[in-house]
Order: C-alpha cells, then sequence, then structure tokens
C-alpha cells in the first residue's frame, strides 16, 4: 500500500496499524464511527470501487466483532481490508448497501449468522440460509453446534472414528505401511 | 418492539469470557410432542396455512394400501421393479453422480431406470446426500407428491448417519427418522457402480414384495410428522402435501 495515502488516511479517519501482507494487499483498522466515512472516501475519490466481500470474525476472547470490509482497486492492482472492532453486546453497525447495493445481500448474511444489525439495510430480515431458525445465531462462537445437534437430530449408534493416515497405511497399503 | 426483542436476545446470549456454553435446548423450542395433527372427523388441521388456502389442499393423511396377493402382485412388483424412474431432484454432493450414472459408461438405462422431472411421474427418490434441514422440507414435500408405491434410496453416509457433518447444526443425522428408506449404500462418495449395486438391491427387495416404504409411512405417519415437525420450524405447508 502506498505509504503516502495511509498518512493521508491517517490524519483524516484516524486509521491506525497497517499490516501490509503483500504488494497486492494490506489491512488497516479504523474506529466504528470512521468506518463507513472512510470507505465512502475509498471509493468515491481513492478508486477502490469493488467491494470483494464483507465477513465477519468472532473475536471471543476479545469480547469483539471485526467487520472486515475487503476493497479492490482494479487501478492500483490492490486489495485493501477494513478492520472495525465492534462489541459483541452492542451488535449494531451502520449500513453500508448505499455504496454499493450488493452489500444488502452480505448484511442479511451477517444479520443471520452472527445477530449484527444493519439498520435500514433493505430485507434485513428475510431468510437467507437458515429457514425459522430460533434461539442464537449459529455462527457465533458460544453457539455449541456439536451439543446442538446431538439434541435435535438423532444419532445413529456405532459410528466410529478411525484416523485416515493410519487406518489407509493399516488397511490399503499394509505392505507399505513400514515405508511410510 | 419485536426488533428490540430480538436485539435483547443476541445481547443477553453474548457470552462472557470463561462463561459456560447455553444453548437453547430445542426440545423446549417447537414442542413437537403435542402437536395437534388431526380434528374430531380425523382430518388433517394443516395448522401452518392460511384460512383460504387451507380450502386449496388436501386434508386426508395417506391411506395404507394392501398389497395384492399372488401372481399378480408378483407381476406387478415385477413391472415396478423393471421401470425405476429417478426423481430429478439432487440434494448433497451425491447427486453428481448420477450424470455418470445415465451416460454410456454406466448407463442406467439398459436396467430400465431413467430420470423424471417431476414427482408425479418418478417412483424412486434418490437422497443424494447430506439433508439440511432447509432441504428436508423440499424432501418431505417431493416424497408426499410422488405416487405410491414410491422408493427411496439414501446414498452416501451421510444420509445413514450424518457423514463428515454429523455435528453440523444443519444437517439431519438419520434420513429414515423422517421418511422411510429402502436401501442405503455407503460411502462418502459411493461410486457409480456402488449405485447400481445399491439399485440392484432395491430390484430385489421390490421383487420379494418389501418394497413397502409408502405404505410404512402411512402406517407411522404422526410419528414422521412429529420429527418433521421438530426440525422444520416454519411449517407453512400443508401437513400432507398430495
Ligand atoms: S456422504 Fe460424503 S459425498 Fe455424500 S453428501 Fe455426505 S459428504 Fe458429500
Amino acid at each position: 500500500m502506498n505509504i503516502e495515502l495511509y498518512k493521508n488516511l491517517e490524519n483524516s479517519f484516524g486509521v491506525t496499524s497497517l499490516e501490509v501482507k503483500n504488494r497486492n494487499q494490506s489491512y488497516i483498522r479504523v474506529k466504528k464511527e470512521m468506518a463507513v466515512p472512510l470507505i465512502t472516501h475509498l471509493k468515491l475519490v481513492e478508486s477502490y470501487k469493488h467491494l470483494s466481500f464483507f465477513t465477519i470474525i468472532d473475536q471471543i476472547e476479545k469480547g469483539e466483532f471485526e467487520l472486515l470490509y475487503m476493497l479492490h482497486s482494479y487501478s492500483r492492482n490492490h486489495d485493501l481490508g477494513i478492520i472495525v472492532s465492534i462489541e459483541r453486546h452492542e451488535t449494531d453497525m451502520e449500513s453500508i448497501h448505499h455504496l454499493w447495493p450488493a452489500a444488502e445481500t452480505y448484511q442479511r448474511e451477517l444479520r443471520e449468522m452472527f445477530g449484527v444489525e444493519f439498520p435500514d439495510s433493505p430485507g434485513l430480515y428475510e431468510n437467507f440460509c437458515l429457514e425459522g431458525w430460533e434461539g442464537i445465531p449459529p455462527m457465533r462462537r458460544e453457539f455449541d453446534t456439536k451439543r446442538y445437534s446431538e439434541d435435535t437430530f438423532y444419532k445413529r449408534p456405532g459410528r466410529e472414528t478411525n484416523d485416515p493416515a493410519k487406518y489407509m497405511k493399516e488397511k490399503i497399503y499394509p505392505s507399505e505401511a513400514e515405508t511410510w | 418492539m419485536e426488533k428490540d426483542m430480538e436485539r435483547r436476545l443476541y445481547a443477553d446470549t453474548g457470552a462472557p469470557e470463561g462463561s459456560p456454553v447455553v444453548n437453547p435446548d430445542p426440545r423446549t423450542l417447537g414442542d413437537s410432542s403435542n402437536i395437534q395433527l388431526f380434528n374430531e372427523q380425523l382430518k388433517l388441521l394443516n395448522s401452518g396455512l392460511t384460512e383460504e388456502d387451507r380450502l386449496n389442499f388436501c386434508d386426508t393423511p395417506p391411506e395404507v394400501i394392501k398389497p395384492f396377493r399372488g401372481h399378480w402382485e408378483n407381476f406387478l412388483n415385477w413391472a415396478r421393479s423393471e421401470s425405476l424412474w429417478i426423481l430429478g431432484f439432487g440434494t448433497g454432493c451425491g447427486a453428481i453422480e448420477l450424470r455418470p450414472l445415465m451416460t454410456s459408461r454406466f448407463d442406467m438405462y439398459q436396467y430400465g431406470i431413467q430420470p423424471r422431472p417431476t414427482p408425479r411421474q418418478s417412483s424412486i427418490f434418490v437422497i443424494g446426500g447430506y439433508a439440511s434441514v432447509k432441504t428436508m422440507k423440499r424432501i418431505v414435500r417431493s416424497y408426499e407428491q410422488m405416487q405410491g408405491p414410491k422408493f427411496v434410496l439414501g446414498l452416501g453416509s451421510c444420509t445413514i448417519n450424518g457423514g463428515m457433518y454429523y455435528d453440523s447444526y444443519n444437517t439431519v443425522n438419520r434420513l429414515d427418522h423422517y421418511i422411510p428408506v429402502d436401501v442405503y449404500i455407503a460411502g462418502c462418495m459411493p461410486r457409480p457402480e456402488a449405485l447400481l449395486a445399491g439399485l440392484m438391491e432395491l430390484k430385489t427387495i421390490i421383487k420379494e414384495g418389501r418394497g413397502e416404504g409408502a405404505n410404512k409411512y402411512a402406517e407411522n405417519f404422526e410419528w414422521y410428522k412429529a420429527n418433521q415437525k421438530r426440525i422444520i420450524k416454519d411449517w407453512n405447508m400443508p401437513d400432507y402435501n398430495w
């Protein structure tokens, strides 16, 4: 990432912790309030016109969600990830559907899977993947999917688990097992 | 108002570090042990439908149709087993195995098996692997629309015990608790040869007069419905989709 651009963003939007992964990819962090102004600026002024994806990482240990907006600039040939931390308890975030209509779909998914709300985003409460889900959103890390599955579905007894590598050696290639 | 409530629900469950994991017990959520299926005239209630929609759907539960006896039934079974028509509804990864099965190398047409586009025309339903809860709803709907006698073939480990998705919140573990299954084919995923072997097995089963899935479904209708309704929370279709 162009260091001048970073300095600019640092001054005007309070961007921090630049992390350069390689020539074509870097990440920056920004406060929740400045996120949407920053993204608007990047899209309209700095040629980051493409929203590659928008997702959430559940940092349960820190008690926060990290929202990751991945932008791409064709003219710079550069991917820029913008990381925004929000509290796990206050799960409201400004919507960006006015910048990219496709963001609606991402926001619908994130509402369903993490319970993060994006007020005013169209169709936010429509079903995305799940139908009639009750209880806590399944992608949150405190949701115990194994236990849920055991409680909800009927287990068939007699399930065995083998270490695939070991099993293959013993059963399928016994003669070669020593040489591995 | 509703949104506020929902938000509070999420806020409450945002477990702080080190707190025990809390899941709502699904058994207490949609209590299916006391779902009511029938009214006094033993007609289906169709409680998932709106008032005006109820008129458009049937409210008769499925009936057991007794097989004939002797040679006539044997002849019918022979005819059924030699013209297995697969419903073209692919679920899970395993549906991909149906393509090589159709084409010249494995050529299922030589065994009298061919795909059909609608449930009304088909007699065998191949569940090609994992069935998510959302797909389960469509599976139930399609299965009930098929004309009897109808057969179900569970393809892949996922239909048997959940396979590698056994701990997923969204994949049913045992298919036979939701619809009756005649043959299972183990493997992840099974080769077309295995699928052919399974189909041959199904043919033997039908010829021996053991392919009674539709009747089993009718006999245990309430049990199947209770299981289905326990996982399908937004039941907005008729109770029996005939
Ligand atoms: S058994 Fe394996 S191949 Fe078949 S649906 Fe499950 S995961 Fe996919």
